[in-house]
């Protein structure tokens, strides 16, 4: 497979691309995707599984750095796996996503230091837990501003730090019920017969 | 039993229920999807399945195999002779692990198949048991769908899902481990119900007008259509409706190893084999049609040579059942989603009825080129020793194009695909993707069992032999009917030429020692003859054809013999060499 060095100029960019997929939740589904992007010696940047809105429809949200055209080849890859409902790709400026981030500081530096305060302050950062010896704080954001934050209390004496797998919505999906209404169905309409992606050849999985 | 093979034929699902064990309920399954045969090899952890196949004997047929890589094989070769699923029993860890070969070629190939793995207890796993392995991660790269049984009352519904996705939409390859408790564990059984929907998976896209009115605009303008064929058009029983197509469109087509045989060979519009060692018209011409239609093929490497010089001048439309087929490996004009048995006839009914009389000419042309330096010599060679393309031919003479070829995988698989004449559809059982030496034996075996009326003929090599040789006691045990011929150059030979071609001629480890078949054949109970004179080939391919039962025949042939064509790697398609 051409994954590697796609033809150059067309979608020649790699970047940040975020894919929804919606599953059956089933044991060994993970590892089945997961080895979608293994094999192709493709890096996951981040993964979260969780639920959806609708009950036992399970929903993967996969953030990796590629070109469009080998996210393309995946997300087709992906939804060819048995237990897949959709998937979809999208560029960051079609999401709206959040990472949550934990941070374990000593606390006696934070009830010295003022700077800490007023940095805290800045990042909009909330104590979750406070004990004598240490204090947790948590904040939500784009990547940059979580990580933002850890440069700034690694001088202070950062004790533990976590950060969450991104979790997305995409802005123009109105949702997946009446999809699988449609899925359900022994002869599906058009509208999820899935040759959507042939109408508009350049948009494939995008909503 | 009795009762519960009655039962069965009773519409759907009574209420009324019987207690049966999960062994039970798998064989239940068998006998409602309609498997006659089973090729498996039994171990500790699928014994309660066959304690209870004592019982099923009368309905089911098992073959016990003599390893469970040769147990795949021929369940592989039963699917692609017979079309209909292959079924295959192993036990835990090693007896499963012997199967990942198969599964990766059925995988590859689009075999359907059903293989059975027992599993160690549930409360075992995880704890490295006796012979516990993660069959299911191991197995999962490979399958189109795998799943664990730790509960019997799972066994009818996962059955009836296994069945339902290995042969529908692009067949593949499933796998159900069943712990050994599931398989004691008695359950309350309520018939079994085929499964005809599942809401995850959508094996039968929906034909959309719109596209194919556009390939039909497309293939209407064309002033140098082609077409080729892969296995789809067999998989997708479409022989007919794609004969249908391209007699009207009057489109010459050539075809992929796996997508031989779908028409004969001597169909005027046939051009030939694509590929690596395909024939030279429809390679060159590749590169020279203005419309390229792909039908039911997925643009191998093998078949395509270097991709950014393939088919460059062409619109390409794109007929597959797998949407991650379309634009995978080259981006198309024209998809056209679907099963080709329903897109083609609307194809076919928007086509122009033409005769492309000049641009056929040019593959004649060129194949005549092919013939005067390669074919001739290669069917009647003037060296003394023996060619592989010359025993074809006179193979040829004999069967009249009417027997299942099995190959097995180096020069003699190419020889054969190339030179070997097909009436019917499914006679050419290979392994084409994976390219797995040693399929050709018990492929064959299966291939039998699939079509018990046809002659099976298997060709391999004096390496592939060897990899599988232990199935010659399966034959003997079972008296299955396969006519074994075995065309020994002394060499790995495939490997040979590309080291004569690429290497210098350093020749690394390519030369293979054989026993004498003919005793080995012979300790199998089974005849035997070798031969290395041309004057006894006729007579001995008669003999092997005419005699009831197995028969095994040597034939010696060229040590150092190319095949060629040849599309070295990395070069176009049109770069094709003659010698
Ligand atoms: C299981 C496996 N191992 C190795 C290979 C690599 N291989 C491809 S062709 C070939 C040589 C086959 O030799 P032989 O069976 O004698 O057939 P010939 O090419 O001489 O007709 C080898 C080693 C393979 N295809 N499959």
């Amino acid at each position: 497979m051409e994954f590697k060095n796609p033809p150059s100029g067309v979608r020649g960019m790699k970047k940040e691309f975020t894919l929804t997929v919606y599953t059956e939740n089933q044991i060994g589904l993970l590892n089945r995707i997961a080895i979608i992007f293994s094999r192709r010696k493709i890096n996951v940047d981040s993964l979260n599984t969780s639920p959806s809105e609708i009950e036992s429809v399970h929903r993967f949200n996969i953030v990796i750095t590629e070109t469009e055209d080998v996210v393309k080849k995946l997300c087709r890859q992906i939804e060819k796996q048995v237990e897949v409902l959709k998937a979809y790709y999208n560029t960051n400026e079609e999401i709206i996503w959040q990472e949550l981030a934990l941070y374990k500081v000593p606390t006696n530096v934070i009830a010295e230091k003022v700077v800490v305060e007023r940095l805290l302050r800045k990042y909009g950062a909330r104590a979750v837990v406070i004990r004598n010896d240490y204090t947790v704080f948590e904040t939500s954001g784009h990547r940059e501003e979580t990580e933002g934050l850890i440069k700034a209390l690694e001088p202070y004496g950062l004790i533990e730090f976590v950060r969450s797998a991104r979790v997305a919505i995409i802005k123009s999906s109105s949702g997946f019920h009446d999809k699988l209404k449609e899925f359900e169905q022994l002869q599906p309409g058009e509208s999820v017969a899935e040759n959507e992606y042939l109408n508009e050849r350049d948009k494939v999985f995008t909503m | 039993m009795e009762t519960l093979a009655i039962q069965k034929e009773q519409p759907a699902v009574s209420n009324k229920t019987t207690t049966i064990s999960g062994s039970q309920a798998v064989l239940e399954a068998f006998i409602a999807e309609g498997v006659e045969t089973i090729f498996g090899y039994p171990g500790g952890a699928i014994m309660p399945i066959y304690d209870a196949l004592y019982d099923y004997n009368e309905k089911l047929k098992h073959i016990l195999v003599r390893h469970e890589q040769g147990g795949i094989h021929a369940a592989q070769g039963f699917a692609r002779a017979s079309g209909k699923v292959g079924v295959v029993f192993a036990t835990s860890g090693p007896g499963a692990t012997n199967l990942v070969t198969g599964l990766a070629d059925a995988q590859i190939d689009s075999t359907p198949l059903v293989c059975i793995t027992g599993q160690v207890f549930a409360h075992l796993l995880g704890t490295d048991a006796f012979q516990e392995t993660d069959v299911i991660n191991i197995t999962t790269p490979v399958t189109k769908w795998n799943y664990q049984i730790t509960d019997a009352t799972e066994i009818p519904s996962v059955m009836a899902k296994a069945f339902h996705i290995a042969q529908t939409g692009r067949p593949g390859p499933v796998l159900i481990d069943i712990t050994k408790n599931a398989q004691l564990q008695k359950f309350e059984y309520s018939g079994y119900t085929k499964m005809e929907h599942l809401r995850s998976y959508r094996p039968k896209p929906i034909v959309r007008k719109e596209y194919i009115e556009q390939a039909a605009k497309l293939i209407n303008a064309a002033q140098k259509p082609f077409v080729i064929w892969g296995q789809g058009v067999i998989l997708g029983g479409a022989e007919k409706e794609f004969q249908a197509f391209i007699e009207k469109s009057g489109i010459p087509a050539a075809w992929t190893i796996l997508g031989e045989s779908a028409i004969p060979t001597s169909h005027p519009l046939n051009v030939g084999m694509l590929g690596m060692h395909g024939n030279y018209a429809p390679n060159v011409l590749t590169n020279d049609c203005d419309v390229l239609i792909a039908i039911g093929m997925r643009f191998d490497d093998r078949v395509t040579g270097r991709l950014d010089k393939y088919a460059k001048q062409a619109q390409i439309i794109h007929l597959d059942i797998d949407p991650a087929e379309i634009d995978k490996n080259v981006k198309v004009t024209i998809p056209v989603w679907g099963d080709c048995k329903e897109t083609l006839p609307v194809l076919t009914e928007l086509v122009e009825r033409k005769n492309h009389s000049q641009w056929l000419q040019k593959f004649k042309e060129l194949e005549q080129k092919e013939v005067e330096e390669v074919i001739f010599e290669e069917q009647n060679p003037s060296t003394e020793i023996m060619t592989m393309g010359e025993v074809i031919k006179v193979m040829n003479e004999l069967t009249g194009g009417n027997a299942i070829i099995v190959t097995d995988v180096g020069q003699h698989q190419m020889v054969a695909c190339r030179y070997v004449k097909f009436n019917q559809t499914r006679s050419n059982i290979t392994s084409g993707g994976l390219g797995t030496m040693g399929f050709a034996l018990p492929a064959a075996i299966g291939a039998k069992f699939g079509a018990p009326e046809r002659t099976v003929i298997t060709i391999a090599g004096d390496g592939g032999i060897q990899m599988t040789i232990q199935e010659l006691g399966t034959i003997m045990q079972n008296e299955v009917d396969v006519k074994i011929l075995i065309l020994n150059n002394h060499f790995l030979g495939m490997v040979r030429q590309w080291q004569q071609l690429f290497n210098d001629k350093r020749y690394s480890f390519v030369d293979i020692a054989s026993p004498d078949y003919v005793t080995v054949a012979k300790a199998y109970n089974i005849p035997g003859r070798s031969i290395s004179n041309r004057a006894d080939l006729k007579d001995a391919l008669s003999e092997m054809l005419n005699h009831k039962g197995a028969y095994l025949l040597e034939v010696i042939v060229g040590k150092e013999n190319n095949v060629f064509p040849m599309v070295p790697q990395g070069c176009s398609v049109s770069e094709i060499r003659l010698k």
